[in-house]
């Protein structure tokens, strides 16, 4: 990455603020009934209301205000008591009003914050505003040489929350950083699938650079298009790239839009400032405002759940984890529920941990949204570790039985006597073991009759692997010594 | 027996007494819509396959016991801005040629539910944008009272049905008078609800904070039945208001004894038509003499209403009319390069010119730089217009004035001077401002044998003081009966 660092030592700063679109996870579409569900053929999930016809009216569907509010509250923001619908209006065919449904003066929320970086460099990054929108459709050029346009109107009037930022970001992975924060937050708390490919979260970036030290904001271009993170960062290092080249030719940046083209790894002017729109906005006569009642946002604060952060912080008080253990197991909401499940029927937190991020993990791939699909509960595994713990498997065992409750989500106990697995506690079972192991070793046994101990370990080892790992481990190393005393008589 | 020139209130009452059926009745009007509507072009469409079928339905039902609803039989005219499912629904406009709608508007549900038959839809000024039913795009309806005279406007072709017996009762829609003055025209009863309590979904919306459905009859009667039809609470129209506003029919028995009526005489002067002034005259007299306690009250000068609402409606028309854009339905430009390229070509051939320079306007005061010295002016002159209203319904439960300054004026005369077509609004405009409700009475005809209405204005859900009122004024200046029938000339 050599923008940032270019930039520094040329003395200039990146100002980089950014606009993301999430797309709510409603059922229904934002002002009428028709389905969200993404993938269906073309313009099938339509109504008059959605394709603008004449005469019909919006009803705003309550669930997105609630998610919204959802999030606005996991970011800190105040939610407005009364806050205004407007109209934003432009042309364009995905478009079918003429107008978007938006908000304007009068947002859902305001003010808050995310926290970006780690340990040291933790930073608090400022949110402007967060808004409540309907989507527009979705254009594509017929493939078929005719030169038409085709337009899909499946996703017109999917609900969306806008979240503008400060201008607080100062380098593209700053930016890259934001969201991937962002991200996590909006799944963690269940407002939005956050899939940044499948266009349920997208961002516009706003960059300007400025001298090092200067407090006065450059001149900024606002970058669109950007459908991945590493597409955010790319883009943004180009841009900071040009606009300082620009400044440092004693140029001056203009106010753009840009289009970022990710196959050719550029950015294209969109419009000049000049051509900018003009989108009139007004309140939107066919909503009331908006009015959350006092006992209403009350009822949306107890649907936030944890937040990462705090979890995180909990996990280790609580539960005594190290830093590193309480991140990992905190990445995702499904991963943190599974732990703290786990964790609490095994009564041994670190252990949990241990087993959590390595064969949990490992079993899903490091993809938690399969721990759904697993048939392996938290439950079980606790009942696994703590078998564990009262010294019932040991650790090697374990694994096996784990390999086979994350297929088949069977109970411990049950897998472990259907393949003969359990602990041998037997005195004289293991008895007959030494014996075996003695008598195919009588040079070591000698050795250590010499005095020479450390050929003990060799014994149980050979114990061990002669039970295939069932013996019980210290009954193993008592009988084992006595077996070996009583050779000496 | 003359069907046709009886009030629905009296079909009614026949159709359940047996003294002739539904069908009779709306053969009866499909009869001499075809016998007169010719010379007045009332009606853009006649729906005579659909009515009669929809009669003997009725009559079905009627014959089996059933319980006839509160229109059963009733045939009624709609304005063609009002949806109606699968039939021809276009506001006069031939940007919506060929569009129909794929559903009924709330009220035409009502309606249906309560056993009117629709007959077909009416003409209007092209969006409701006129007040002279001469901007239509499949041209002008004349006035049944003299054909070289206009009907007034927007709704000319639903009162120029009742007037002229082609329908019994008939909707319009009123955003700045389109109700009260055709009604005042053409010498019939036509009332403007307060906005929020009948429900606007499927009304094509021209101005959506002004807007509202109003029943046109022959008498006072016929409007409050309608009304009570048409009023109520949708959860599919976000501005309507909460029920319980109907009227009983009782309300129309109880007399003004102790009503106080206020007249603004400030607004009367100048350009008050003698006769006009007479029918006032004669109208204070009545209340007077029914017992009502009629005085004076101050409003604010009418023509900041008009200033004020040439703003906002056009504003909020410029929105609302963005979706003609040749894309999904009605009337698209052929050989249109690119999108602005349709959008021109429809817009510019699919519309009258009145919509454009409305449209234009609309633009205009949303527009960057100007927002603040138009739109946000006029909504703050509006709130001033509702307060100063507010003030004056404190000292007065009706408020009395003419519907329009003049009669109807000729065809032609005012085409040319849209300022002076705008003023002929100038008393029935503030009402739609406040939100409140009105009615106009037809109260005589002027010296050249035409009629003059006064118009009766309440508070926001003053129904009940309006209708009785009305109903008083009535029943002392008595209605007109039908316009003579139309010679040939
Ligand atoms: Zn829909």
């Amino acid at each position: 990455m050599g923008a940032p660092h270019e930039s520094a030592a040329r003395g200039y700063e990146p100002v980089i603020g950014l606009e993301v679109h999430c797309q709510l996870l409603t059922r229904s579409k934002i002002f009428c009934s028709c389905s969200t569900a993404f993938g269906a053929p073309p313009n099938s999930q339509v109504c008059p209301v959605c394709l603008g016809h004449p005469g019909v009216l919006p009803v705003l569907n309550r669930r997105a205000v609630e998610l919204a509010v959802v999030l606005g509250l996991a970011l800190g923001s105040k939610i407005r008591e009364v806050s205004v619908f407007a109209r934003k209006n432009y042309f364009y065919p995905d478009l079918p009003k003429g107008y978007q449904i938006s908000q304007y003066d009068l947002p859902l929320c305001d003010g808050g914050s995310l926290q970006i970086g780690t340990g040291d460099a933790r930073r608090t990054i400022g949110i402007t505003r967060l808004h409540l929108e309907e989507d527009a459709g979705k254009m594509k050029h017929a493939e078929d040489g005719s030169g038409r346009s085709l337009v899909d109107l499946n996703r017109c009037g999917v609900p969306l929350i806008e979240i503008v930022t400060e201008p607080d970001l100062r380098t593209p992975e700053e930016a890259h950083d934001f969201l991937e924060r962002l991200k996590q937050l909006v799944q963690y708390i269940g407002v939005c699938d956050g899939n940044m490919e499948g266009g349920s979260l997208r961002c516009d970036a706003n960059v300007s650079v400025r001298p090092r030290g200067s407090e006065a904001l450059g001149t900024k271009t606002e970058i669109k298009n950007l459908n991945s993170f590493r597409n955010v960062q790319r883009a943004l290092e180009h841009e900071i790239r040009r606009q300082i080249a620009v400044l440092e030719s004693a140029g001056r940046v203009e106010g753009a839009t840009l289009l970022w083209d990710a196959t050719r790894d550029r950015l294209q002017v969109m419009r000049t400032k000049e051509e900018a729109h003009d989108y009139r906005y007004f309140p939107e006569p066919d909503l009331l405002p908006l009015v959350l009642a006092e006992e209403w946002i009350a009822a949306i604060r107890g649907m936030v759940p944890e937040l990462p952060e705090a979890r995180r912080a909990r996990f280790v008080r609580e539960y005594a984890l190290p830093e590193y253990d309480a991140g990992v197991l905190t990445a995702t909401r499904e991963l943190a529920g599974f732990y703290e499940a786990a964790a609490r029927r095994s009564g041994d937190a670190k252990l949990a941990s241990n087993w959590v991020m390595t064969e949990l993990l490992g079993a899903v791939k490091g993809d938690t949204e399969r721990l759904r699909n697993l048939p392996l509960t938290p439950e079980r595994l606790g009942d696994l570790l703590a078998l564990i713990t009262s010294g019932a498997i040991s650790g090697k065992i374990a694994k096996a039985v784990f390999e086979e409750m994350a297929v088949s989500g069977g109970e411990p106990g049950a897998i472990i006597e259907a393949c003969g697995l359990s602990q041998i506690v037997d005195p004289d079972a293991i008895r007959a073991l030494i014996a075996e192991v003695l008598a195919a070793n009588a040079p070591q046994v000698v050795d250590y009759l010499a005095g020479h101990e450390r050929v003990l370990p060799h014994f149980i080892g050979q114990v061990m692997k002669a039970s295939r790992g069932r013996a019980n481990p210290e009954l193993t190393n008592r009988l084992l010594r006595e077996a070996l005393e009583a050779r000496r008589e | 027996m003359n069907l046709c020139g009886m009030s629905a209130h009296a079909l009614r009452d026949g159709i359940a007494a047996r003294r002739f059926s539904a069908e009779d009745v709306v053969r009866a009007f499909l009869d001499r819509i075809a016998a007169h509507d010719g010379r007045v072009h009332a009606f853009l469409e006649v729906h005579d396959t659909e009515a009669i079928a929809e009669a003997r339905r009725l009559d079905e039902e009627i014959a089996r016991g059933s319980e006839p609803g509160p229109l059963a039989g009733i045939p009624i005219a709609v304005k063609d801005n009002i949806c109606v499912r699968g039939r021809g629904t276009s506001c006069a406009s031939r940007i919506l040629s060929g569009y129909a709608p794929p559903y009924d508007a709330t009220v035409i549900e009502k309606l249906r539910a309560a056993g009117a038959v629709v007959l077909g839809k009416t003409n209007m000024d092209e969006f409701a944008m006129g007040s002279s039913t001469e901007n239509s795009g499949f041209g002008a309806t004349r006035n049944p009272w003299s054909l070289e005279h206009v009907p007034g406007g927007s709704s000319g072709g639903s009162a120029a049905a009742v007037a002229l017996g082609l329908a019994p009762v008939a909707l319009g829609s009123d955003t700045g008078g389109s109700v009260r003055q055709p009604g005042a025209f053409c010498g019939v009863a036509a009332m403007k609800p307060t906005y929020g309590t009948v429900s606007r979904r499927g009304l094509i919306a021209f101005a959506s904070s002004l807007d509202q459905i109003g029943p046109l009859g022959r008498d006072v009667q016929d409007c409050l039945n309608l009304y009570n039809v048409l009023c109520g609470p949708d959860p599919r129209d976000a501005t309507s208001a909460p029920g319980g506003h109907e009227v009983p029919e009782g309300a129309l028995l109880q007399g003004v004894r102790g009503l106080r009526v206020g007249v603004p005489w400030d607004w009367l002067g100048e350009g008050l038509h003698a006769d006009v002034e007479a029918a006032l005259g004669r109208s204070v007299e009545a209340l007077r003499q029914a017992g009502a306690l009629v005085g004076e009250v101050s409003l604010l000068d009418p023509s900041y209403a008009i200033a004020a609402y040439y703003i906002i409606a056009t504003a909020e028309a410029s929105a609302n009319l963005a979706r003609y854009d040749g894309v999904r339905y009605g009337a698209s430009a052929r050989g249109a390069e690119d999108p602005a390229g349709l959008y021109t070509g429809t817009r510019s051939e699919g519309f009258g010119a009145e919509v454009r320079r409305r449209i234009v306007l609309g633009t205009y005061v949303l527009s960057a730089g100007y927002y603040d010295a138009y739109y946000l002016r006029a909504q703050k002159a509006r709130r001033l217009i509702r307060d100063d209203f507010e003030r004056a319904f404190a000292m007065a439960d009706v408020l009395l004035l003419p519907t329009a300054p003049t009669p109807a004026f000729r065809i032609g005369e005012k085409t040319g001077d849209p300022l002076a077509m705008y003023l002929s609004d100038i008393f029935t405009v503030p009402l739609n401002l406040y939100a409140g409700c009105g009615i106009n009475v037809p109260a005589g005809l002027s010296a050249d044998e035409l009629p003059i209405g006064m118009q009766l204005l309440a508070p926001r859900f003053g129904e009940a003081a309006l209708f009785r009122a009305a109903q008083c004024l009535e029943s002392r200046l008595g209605t007109l009966g039908l316009a003579p029938e139309p010679a040939e000339t």
